[in-house]
């Protein structure tokens, strides 16, 4: 009759709890939690990748205990954050350009170890993060973080993935799912939107890298996420982390519902929650009340085309069986009992 | 100590002992060997601390030079000519975010054709990228030129390109005078950062800056390389008092004075052309030589100094902007400018064709009796250009040229193309 | 160090807090205190989710305080309410209501195993009140009227407190050491009472009280008799009388087969009586079929688990030495029962009648000024006030479902206005509070938690004995139920609004005080009232 006394009201699902001991809430229950990217900023309303930007480097400078210094590709994130004379980074900060963010962090990382080794030390305290959307990642940034894995410079590269150009007016990227309308696949002809069949799945191939730490992550899932930055800085070496950050002007989307989108994305599978170490999954997030994919996209103007009167069930059906597919593949559902 | 070394390698010791913290490698021709002596010092120990990574490209060298740099250590990379096209985003960044990357340009054409060999195209497409970029005379300036160079770059806040002429200068094995490191020492100081990524004093680098500001960051990065026209000179001279030789400065005049004629040059040409200054000043005429060592900052007032008395200028350089002309000529008829000199334009050299004794005197001839044209290209084969231009003017499907050209001269296309 | 920092391209950190992004807003979020379903549904006006909210945090003793604030009698409510709290219960909707009764019961438990004292009044008014009948009206009424200073005379008629609590529960649900436990800390708040006298002259009482006001409290003590023929060798029994006999000294003699008559929770109540009494059988009989039962079920059920049965669908047309007429009925369009004329007989030493009671309504007929309609006085229901000023009614006695917990309430609110009725003014309707409703959760937040279900006694000793069926929650299953609470339209500073903004804007005040919302940077995306997971938070649109 006894059972384990667990926060059943919230679980970890929240933020915090008034609950928990301080220690064991979120970064981001904190009052003392960094803002590192703090007020002011210019993103839209209920902007993913600020949320995520701001979940990820506080967790990281949590981890440091502040010793981060990050780099950041050309994008919405760069833009919005630091537009002269204003910067809404509380950490050293550097923007070179759109498609060298991961071998800026090389060499910010290069620096310190010399650094370190000059004071005597075996490694520098302080930390090295690069970041970027998806187009900054997966396109044109993929052979400057393809390098970075392969010589297994001591930086986490955190692709924010907003599964397109949302900077340049929402153009396609190679993060861009099937189905999805951009100002570049454009919702005409017997295959509206994105063509199935294309696409790069960034997380796989930076396991194939065998690096020592990749992880998927969402805004939805913030424990999660905190965690997973927390165990990439204990970590050394060339790490990934891709977080799911829902856009709300590129993907049509209520501001309201960004957490949502994010949310539907783990829950329908379509967007798998996952970590890696030396190229083998070694922990899966488990979908837990699992969605149809219709939940998700209907939520999304970029894949109205698929619904009403004209709509598409064939599509929305293959990309039901893209879902589908993840969980067969990943294991995202909990074994049936 | 003086030594008889590779070109390439005498640079690498002589930044070694510069001590750079932070040394990316990409490999080309002819820049390659240069790395190669520095990676393996460092593999071997004896350049030490020093994080030397092999990159994947030269975008990913000078970007990671972009990073090291803003972390404060004393950055190096070498490159050359497509890779240097590579790179050209975070060249431009480099100086627009004010690092002072020291990197080694082995001076080399730029296809298509691919061609390995030696000009100055590469140097020439970047000298509005906002660096220093110095020209090397000889091996001993190259390497002399890398100690100033960190010197000034520090100091300025701005990178600077060493350009040396590839395998002329790179390949070839020459006598060096290699400093001390206590030498080095004394003339470098360690790096003090202006800016740099810090956690206890955090700046963001790199912002957005829109038409309010845009105007003014450009501005001031040209007043910083006219301080340099101030400093680059300074640092010569300096560096002369320590190591006790000359190196570097913003030109250098060889016997112009009472010329009438001089001919304008810069890199490892300098020195055939002072055989040919000599030959013909011993025929008793009155002609001179000024080497243009820093192209950026152009030292407009240097060289309408130095070549105040002549009549005639001849600006022979080893670049050329297609559809236009002379690429240095632009700026020394700039520093000419309302002065009654003719100045001539001379193309020489292009894709390593050699420039010899020979073919200067028939152009210098032609100088003196007047009969040069504005726009000459030396040793231009006429014949086979006239044959294509005829074969393109008669034919639609007339093929491609390189091929051609080398069909028409007897030979066939180069089977390798190393690049 | 400051240093030097290029023109325009480097730039000092956080410096974009001089951008107030907060004039990009069309809508601003705006924290709310919405009425949790649970609370609503109280009928003795419990601050539900107030008091779940500390008994979440292990702080019992501060939520037996809060729940007391409103009923004094967690202890007894935790056993005989009939919760519509858990029935309302937004949980419900998610996976099952949380256990709110059985909380409520362990905080009452605790209480009086570790002697949980009410404070006395923090000021005497120097006023007094009459309440008639000890019963849970009564009983609240005077606690209430106490707290708030009153000098209280309770009068009852009865030899001992508690009315249809001690009258009508069986002990097996309400043992009387609970309920006498409950009473003497209402007493030592220096509440007198008074036993065994029966108010016959009320403008007397008061006289002799010096009361100012008085609340009567009487209580439906009168069984509902129906017409059965019957010859006089019949034994019937009314549902009260037994009821009450149980209290008195020798235990009613029911026989081997007992049939009660009724549908309601008394005749439930009598049936399990009887089988504990030793009746080999206890049959109910009853007129229309399970669904249209008035009992409850729960109720129904734990009486047919031990061997209690029903008749369904029928009547008793007459009775005859130890033989019933039973007339089996159908149900008709509406739902009726009408007779079949198809006849069964049935076995019985005694036939119980719980059709229900009546108030005793002789003492009012000589008070002016008040009206009586159906068995009940007529009250202001805003105030609990009869007709004659000063004269306040409540429980049984005044219209309203008849159980404890309303009976509670009555007495909670007659006591708020007589307050206000002695200091001369009157009490302004309290705001109405938009209900929290399940749409307006976003459940995802809450773990998945399967109720915690409360220990029964075992069957044989339920037949045999009047211990009480059941049990209480263990300490650490009282924690867990509580904390399933999901504290439907108010704050229980979760952090998700100030982790979830994307512009933080956001402030926490720290522990116990909640968030405010930096309007300078709030946007007005709206992620914060969309994620909050009791919907506390609504989307108000700014003035142009």
């Amino acid at each position: 009759m006894t059972q384990n006394i667990k926060f059943y009201q919230t679980g970890t699902f929240t933020v915090g709890n008034r609950l928990l001991d301080p220690e064991h809430r979120a970064v981001q229950a904190s009052i003392q939690r960094d803002n590192s990217l703090t007020s002011g900023h210019r993103a839209c309303q209920g902007c993913g990748e600020a949320l995520g930007a701001r979940y990820a480097v506080d967790a990281a400078m949590r981890a440091t205990d502040g010793q981060l210094i990050a780099a950041n590709a050309t994008g919405c994130l760069e833009v919005f954050s630091t537009p002269y004379p204003e910067t809404s980074w509380k950490l050293p900060w550097l923007h070179s350009l759109f498609g060298n963010a991961a071998a800026v962090g090389s060499g910010i990382a290069a620096a310190l170890a010399v650094k370190a080794r000059k004071a005597g030390l075996e490694r520098s305290a302080v930390r090295v993060i690069a970041q970027g959307g998806d187009g900054g990642t997966t396109d044109i940034g993929f052979g400057c973080l393809s390098g970075m894995f392969e010589r297994n410079d001591d930086v986490l590269y955190i692709c924010y993935d907003n599964e397109g150009y949302m900077n340049t007016g929402v153009q396609r990227s190679s993060a861009t799912p099937p189905g999805a309308r951009t100002a570049t696949t454009v919702p005409l002809g017997p295959n509206p939107g994105e063509e199935f069949g294309r696409g790069k799945n960034l997380p796989l191939i930076a396991m194939a890298h065998e690096i020592p730490y990749v992880a998927t992550a969402t805004v939805a899932d913030l424990r999660d996420l905190e965690a997973k930055v927390e165990h990439a800085m204990s970590l050394h070496g060339a790490r990934y982390l891709q977080i799911l950050v829902p856009c709300p002007l590129g993907w049509g989307a209520a501001s309201c519902d960004t957490i949502r989108l994010a949310r539907l994305a783990r829950e329908t599978g379509l967007f798998p929650v996952f970590e890696a170490k030396g190229g083998e999954i070694t922990a899966v997030t488990k979908i837990r009340h699992q969605q149809p994919v219709e939940n998700y996209l209907r939520l999304q103007k970029r894949f109205a085309h698929l619904f009403g009167d004209k709509g598409r069930p064939d599509i929305v059906a293959r990309i039901q069986a893209m879902a589908d597919k993840n969980i067969r593949r990943f294991g995202l559902l909990e074994a049936a009992e | 100590m003086i030594r008889q070394i590779e070109g390439s390698l005498a640079v690498a010791e002589a930044v070694a002992l510069c001590r750079p913290e932070v040394i990316c490698a990409y490999p080309i021709s002819p820049q390659t060997h240069i790395v190669e002596g520095l990676g393996a010092m460092v593999k071997g120990g004896t350049l030490t601390p020093c994080e030397f990574l092999n990159v994947e490209s030269e975008f990913a060298a000078m970007s990671v030079a972009i990073g090291s740099s803003a972390a404060g250590a004393r950055t190096y990379t070498a490159t050359a000519s497509q890779g240097l096209l590579f790179m050209v985003e975070a060249v431009y960044n480099a100086s627009g975010l004010g690092l002072p990357i020291v990197m080694t340009l082995a001076n080399r054409a730029i296809g298509a054709p691919i061609n390995i060999w030696n000009d100055h195209s590469d140097s020439m497409s970047q000298r509005d990228c906002g660096w220093i970029q110095l020209f090397a005379e000889s091996n001993q300036e190259a390497l002399d030129l890398h100690i100033q160079a960190f010197r000034l770059a520090e100091e300025m806040s701005m990178p600077v390109m060493v350009c040396m002429d590839g395998f002329i200068l790179t390949h070839a094995y020459e006598q060096v005078d290699m400093p001390t490191q206590a030498q080095v020492d004394a003339f470098l100081p360690p790096y003090e950062p202006r800016q740099v990524l810090d956690p206890a004093d955090p700046v963001s680098i790199g912002a957005m800056v829109g038409p309010e500001a845009f105007m003014e960051v450009r501005y001031i990065a040209h007043a910083k390389q006219t301080m340099a026209l101030d400093r680059i000179p300074q640092i010569a001279a300096e560096f002369a008092q320590v190591f006790g030789r000359e190196a570097g400065g913003l030109v250098r005049g060889y016997r112009l004075e009472d010329a009438d004629t001089a001919v304008v040059a810069l890199g490892s040409v300098v020195g055939t052309l002072e055989e040919v200054i000599d030959a013909r000043r011993a025929a008793g005429e009155k002609i001179g030589l000024l080497s243009i060592r820093s192209y950026r900052p152009f030292p407009l007032a240097a060289v309408r100094a130095a070549l105040a008395g002549v009549k005639h200028f001849v600006v022979l350089e080893k670049s050329f902007s297609v559809g236009l002309g002379g690429v240095v000529a632009l700026d020394v008829r700039k520093a000419m400018s309302g002065m009654a000199a003719v100045g001539h334009t001379v193309i020489a050299g292009l894709g390593g064709r050699p420039i010899t004794q020979a073919s200067l005197q028939r152009m210098l001839d032609d100088v003196m009796a007047d009969r040069l044209q504005p726009l000459t290209f030396l040793d231009l084969n006429w014949e086979i250009v006239n044959r294509q231009l005829a074969r393109e003017a008669s034919m639609r499907r007339s093929g491609p040229i390189a091929e051609n050209l080398l069909r028409d001269i007897g030979q066939k296309p180069a089977p390798e193309a190393k690049p | 160090m400051t240093m030097k920092k290029p023109f325009a391209i480097t730039l000092d950190p956080g410096s974009s807090l001089a951008n107030k992004t907060g004039s990009w807003r069309t809508e601003r979020p705006v924290y709310v205190h919405r009425l949790p379903p649970c609370n609503h549904a109280c009928p003795a006006g419990e601050d539900i989710q107030g008091w779940l909210f500390h008994a979440e945090s292990g702080d019992y003793e501060t939520a037996w305080r809060h729940l007391t604030q409103n009923n004094p009698f967690p202890a007894i409510m935790g056993r005989v309410c009939y919760h519509s709290c858990e029935t309302a219960c937004n949980r419900g909707t998610l996976d099952q209501a949380v256990g709110i009764n059985s909380v409520e019961r362990f905080l009452g438990d605790e209480a009086l195993k570790l002697g949980w004292a009410f404070a006395p009044p923090a000021m005497e008014t120097g006023k007094r009140v009459l309440v008639v009948g000890a019963g849970p009206s009564g009983l609240a009424a005077a606690y209430h009227l106490r707290r708030l200073g009153h000098a209280v005379t309770v009068i009852e008629a009865g030899d001992s407190p508690g009315g249809m609590m001690r009258f009508g529960i069986p002990k097996y649900r309400l043992p009387r050491e609970v309920l006498d436990g409950e009473v003497a800390r209402i007493a030592a708040m220096g509440v007198t009472f008074r036993y065994g006298e029966k108010v016959s002259d009320l403008a007397a009482s008061m006289a002799e009280t010096h009361a100012d006001a008085a609340f009567l409290a009487i209580g439906a003590h009168i069984a509902k008799r129906a017409f059965i023929p019957a010859k006089d060798s019949a034994r019937i029994l009314d549902a009260v009388a037994v009821l009450r006999s149980m209290e008195g000294a020798g235990p009613p003699m029911l026989g081997r087969r007992v049939v009660v008559y009724g549908g309601g929770d008394t005749a439930i109540d009598v049936a399990r009586t009887a089988r504990r009494l030793g009746a080999s059988e206890a049959v109910i009989v009853y007129r229309r079929t399970r669904e249209r039962m008035p009992a409850h079920d729960f109720e129904l059920e734990e009486a047919l688990q031990e061997g209690v049965k029903v008749r369904w669908l029928s009547t008793i047309t007459g009775a005859e030495g130890g033989q019933l007429t039973i007339e089996k009925m159908e149900l008709d369009a509406a739902g009726k029962p009408q007779p079949t004329g198809v006849f069964e007989t049935l076995d019985a030493d005694s036939l119980v009648l719980a059709l229900g009671q009546d108030v005793d309504m002789s003492l009012l007929a000589a008070i002016p000024g008040l009206v009586t309609a159906d068995g009940v006085v007529l009250v202001d229901p805003e105030t609990m006030m009869t007709g004659q000023p000063g004269l306040f009614a409540g429980g049984d006695m005044a219209p309203g479902a008849r159980n404890v917990t309303v009976a509670i309430g009555h007495g909670a609110k007659a006591a708020r206005h007589i307050d206000a009725w002695l200091h001369g003014t009157k009490l302004a309707p309290p705001a109405e509070r938009p209900l929290a409703g399940f749409d307006r959760l976003n459940t995802w937040y809450y773990s998945d938690a399967p109720a915690s279900l409360r220990p029964q006694l075992d069957l044989a000793r339920r037949t045999s004995s009047f211990d009480e069926v059941q049990g209480g929650l263990t300490e650490a299953n009282a924690l867990f139920e509580a904390r399933r609470c999901l504290s439907c339209g108010n704050c229980f500073e979760c952090d998700t609004c100030y982790g979830v903004c994307p512009d933080n804007a956001v402030i926490k005040l720290g522990s116990g005080m909640g968030f405010t919302i930096n309007l300078d940077y709030c946007k007005g995306c709206g992620i914060c009232a969309a994620e909050c997971p009791c919907g506390a938070i609504d989307m108000v649109p700014e003035e142009s």
